[in-house]
């Protein structure tokens, strides 16, 4: 099963390799991680998007809470949660017609086109990573993906759950 | 605020942090805190001949006390040769701090000479590592990583300093924190109190209780606890291989060690139980064997200070996360209030049924041989040392001799490497025995296979004038590979003989030691008691061992804990 691990740490060198180090240790799946400061810039908030059994989840929330730079640790899919990813992708728009239907996806999808060239477009879209990926898919069918780049999830536990030194 | 340089607040933050000896090698990025250390006398350095080898002493000096063992070397070559006795503390929660040169910040990452990332080299073997920025942080780093050393699980950390931050041609406040505070590392001590109260109902109601002891038992020092918690339920208790001496191998209530070696009893116990209160132990698959035919009966309680470590293999009805002493204190205090004064009529059967197991007498061998059996090696060693030196081993099939027939009345006597079975453990750590306890009975027992892997520290057993005792058992081969090569692949021997054996004798001379030949079970008596006669001198024994015995009993591959061969004929 997908999980979004949630995990805030002290914002010191060496804080991120060992949560990196410890998943590729222990034979952990990535799917994507999304690292950055917090508003305390004392303290980083990284989410890991992760899959497997119950035991396995079990074993990272102990594993990664277990690091001395971690001071908490929670997997946000247990409730209700937030969860967004940003995508930059760039398609080619060589055709009248491909513009066109770039630009009605672009609007269906929310997006923003943030960079314009004689030849392509650069797309940027925020959401839940399955709107990202049907965004992709449907763009593919009118046009070439020429490059994509996405940030990875980062969510928030919805009301009143925080996660707090 | 006195005024001193980085290299001279290492030393003077090891000796703030309690620190007696160090175990070092020195080189280029350390000659500063070497010159720091050539001026003073608190902290003592022990000069080794090889880093691995300082590593195992700081271990075995840690692990015979319960202090935290500190290792010194340099950058490089130094740092990545303590990197097997790093992760060999890290296996079996020794703690342990490992101060490392590094090549000067500004050269970090030019691959300049002798640089290796040693944080990242160590990161999957440490509890935690930090490379230090700035001389200012000198000295709380170093109290930061005793108290991560020796706290919660306790583990290995390593310190890495640049050469420049421990120029001792500069100078920079000193100051040693107090007290450590850490917002993100907070071990949790006490059990919960709705735990332990399912767990104490289900110890005084249980019919076939066993306690599993292991190693964190020792760390928290909670052996009279365990013993008096045992005492009071008149249950059977089992330790692990690590757990050795947290119950008194003497004891009536105990069953043995159990596991892939264990008796017989003792897996049959656990087999059996009806509720299983496992204490600081981790249900290694060294003991479980097949967790799919696990002890199917059993309720199991899990206490462990590392909450990582319940339910990772096998499942916990009840995890209690708390450390084995504070725990099983609470654990009796509620006991207190159950009328156990029926215990012994309670557990009458299930003592019954073990005393039968116990009659098949797993343990026995051929006493009447031409050539020496290495059980009787080890029985003879338990009677010339009345069964209270400190002994540290290798690893392979003397190792399992020795756990299984030198009964540990008392923790922190039996010191060997369980979760990493690092063959040249064993003589670096009776040396840290030795050093931690200079008028102990250190002794080393070891096969010819693991004993060249750190034969070199011979030399500085004759620095320090180490008067250890290394019982080598002798058997032309590597015996544990020899043995499974038997058992499993039809006796085709692929590289685990040693053709060309030195002369251990004339080796251990050339040293300045005395060395001891034995070669006939007659001999065998006679030549023990030379061995401890020798109060001052380190001696070598050379025992000529009968090369086809094997260790047993023996779990059966993918069988439940209780599947066992006890010969090399029979099966259970
Ligand atoms: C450093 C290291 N290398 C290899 C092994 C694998 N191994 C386990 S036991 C063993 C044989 C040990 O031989 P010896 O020290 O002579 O002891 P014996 O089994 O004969 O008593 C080997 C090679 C190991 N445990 N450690």
């Amino acid at each position: 099963m997908r999980r979004i691990i949630s995990v805030l740490m002290e914002n010191e060198p060496g804080a991120l390799s060992r949560i990196v180090g410890l998943f590729s240790q222990r034979g952990f799946n990535v799917d994507s991680l999304c690292v950055a400061p917090t508003d305390d810039a004392s303290l980083s908030r990284l989410t890991i998007v992760s899959h497997g059994d119950d035991k396995v989840i079990e074993q990272i929330t102990k594993q990664v809470n277990k690091l001395v730079d971690v001071l908490r640790v929670t997997d946000l899919t247990e409730g209700q949660h937030v969860e967004r990813e940003l995508m930059l992708i760039k398609v080619a728009t060589r055709t009248e017609q491909a513009r066109a239907e770039v630009k009605r996806n672009v609007d269906i999808f929310r997006g923003q086109v943030v960079d314009v060239h004689a030849n392509n477009y650069t797309i940027q879209l925020t959401g839940a990573s399955d709107k990202l990926d049907a965004f992709s898919s449907t763009i593919a069918q009118y046009t070439d993906i020429i490059e994509s780049s996405r940030t990875g999830v980062c969510g928030l536990a919805r009301g009143e759950k925080a996660l707090r030194p | 605020m006195e005024m001193m340089s980085g290299a001279a607040m290492v030393v003077r933050a090891l000796k703030d942090a309690g620190v007696e000896h160090v175990f070092g090698y020195p080189g280029g990025a350390v000659l500063d805190i070497y010159d720091a250390l050539f001026a003073q006398d608190d902290v003592k350095h022990v000069l080794v001949r090889h880093e691995q080898a300082a590593a195992h002493m700081a271990d075995g000096y840690a692990r015979s006390t319960g202090k935290t063992g500190t290792v010194l070397v340099t950058s490089g070559p130094g740092a990545t040769n303590t990197l097997t006795g790093i992760a060999t503390a890290y296996m079996d929660s020794i703690p342990m701090v490992i101060l490392s040169g590094q090549v000067p910040s500004m050269h970090i990452g030019e691959d300049a000479f002798q640089e290796t990332d040693m944080v990242g080299c160590s990161r999957p073997i440490v509890k935690h590592s930090f490379l230090v920025k700035r001389a200012e942080d000198i000295p709380t780093a170093i109290a930061k990583a005793y108290y991560i050393a020796n706290s919660g699980r306790p583990g290995p950390v390593v310190v890495d300093l640049p050469k420049d931050i421990v120029n001792i041609q500069e100078s920079h406040p000193y100051h040693y924190p107090e007290h450590i505070h850490m917002r993100s590392y907070n071990p949790t001590v006490k059990g919960h109190g709705k735990q332990i109260r399912k767990a104490v109902a289900l110890l005084a109601k249980a019919k076939r209780p066993v306690l599993y002891v292991g190693g964190g038992a020792i760390a928290s020092g909670a052996d009279g606890l365990v013993t008096e918690l045992a005492e009071m339920l008149n249950a059977p208790v089992t330790c692990t291989l690590m757990g050795l001496g947290a119950f008194s191998g003497v004891h009536p209530q105990f069953v043995g060690m159990l596991g892939m070696h264990g008796t017989l009893e003792a897996n049959k116990t656990m087999h059996n139980a009806d509720c299983i209160l496992a204490l600081g132990a981790r249900f290694d698959d060294r003991v479980t064997n097949n967790v799919e035919k696990f002890c199917p009966h059993a309720t199991i309680v899990h206490v462990d200070i590392d909450p990582a470590s319940i339910s990772k293999t096998v499942n916990a009805h009840v995890p209690v996360v708390g450390s084995v002493d504070t725990v099983v204190t609470q654990v009796i205090e509620h006991l207190r209030n159950e009328d156990l004064s029926r215990q012994q009529e309670l557990l009458a059967d299930w003592w019954k049924q073990i005393e039968q197991w116990r009659g098949r007498q797993c343990l026995s061998y051929q006493k009447d041989s031409e050539q020496i059996k290495p059980q009787q090696v080890i029985e003879a060693l338990y009677k010339h040392t009345n069964g209270d030196a400190f002994v540290s081993s290798d690893v392979g099939q003397h190792q399992m001799f020795a756990a299984l027939y030198y009964p540990f009345a008392k923790p922190r006597r039996w010191i060997n490497s369980g979760g990493l079975g690092t063959m040249g453990f064993g003589l670096p750590a009776a040396m840290g025995v030795q050093f931690a306890h200079p008028d102990a009975t250190s002794v080393v027992v070891t096969g010819d296979g693991s004993i060249q892997m750190n034969i070199q520290e011979l030399s500085t057993c004759l620095q320090y004038d180490l008067p250890i005792k290394v019982i080598s058992l002798n058997n032309r081969a590597l015996g544990m590979v020899r043995q499974w090569q038997d058992m499993i692949y039809k006796g085709r021997h692929s590289h685990s003989y040693m053709d060309s054996m030195p002369d251990f004798v004339k080796l251990a001379e050339a040293y300045g030691h005395v060395g001891i030949k034995v070669e006939h079970p007659d001999q065998l008596d006679e030549a023990m008691k030379r061995c401890f006669e020798h109060k001052d001198r380190l001696v070598f024994m050379d025992i000529a061992i009968d090369q086809n015995e094997h260790v047993y009993p023996m779990q059966i591959k993918y069988g439940a804990m209780d599947d066992m061969r006890l010969s090399k004929t029979e099966r259970t």
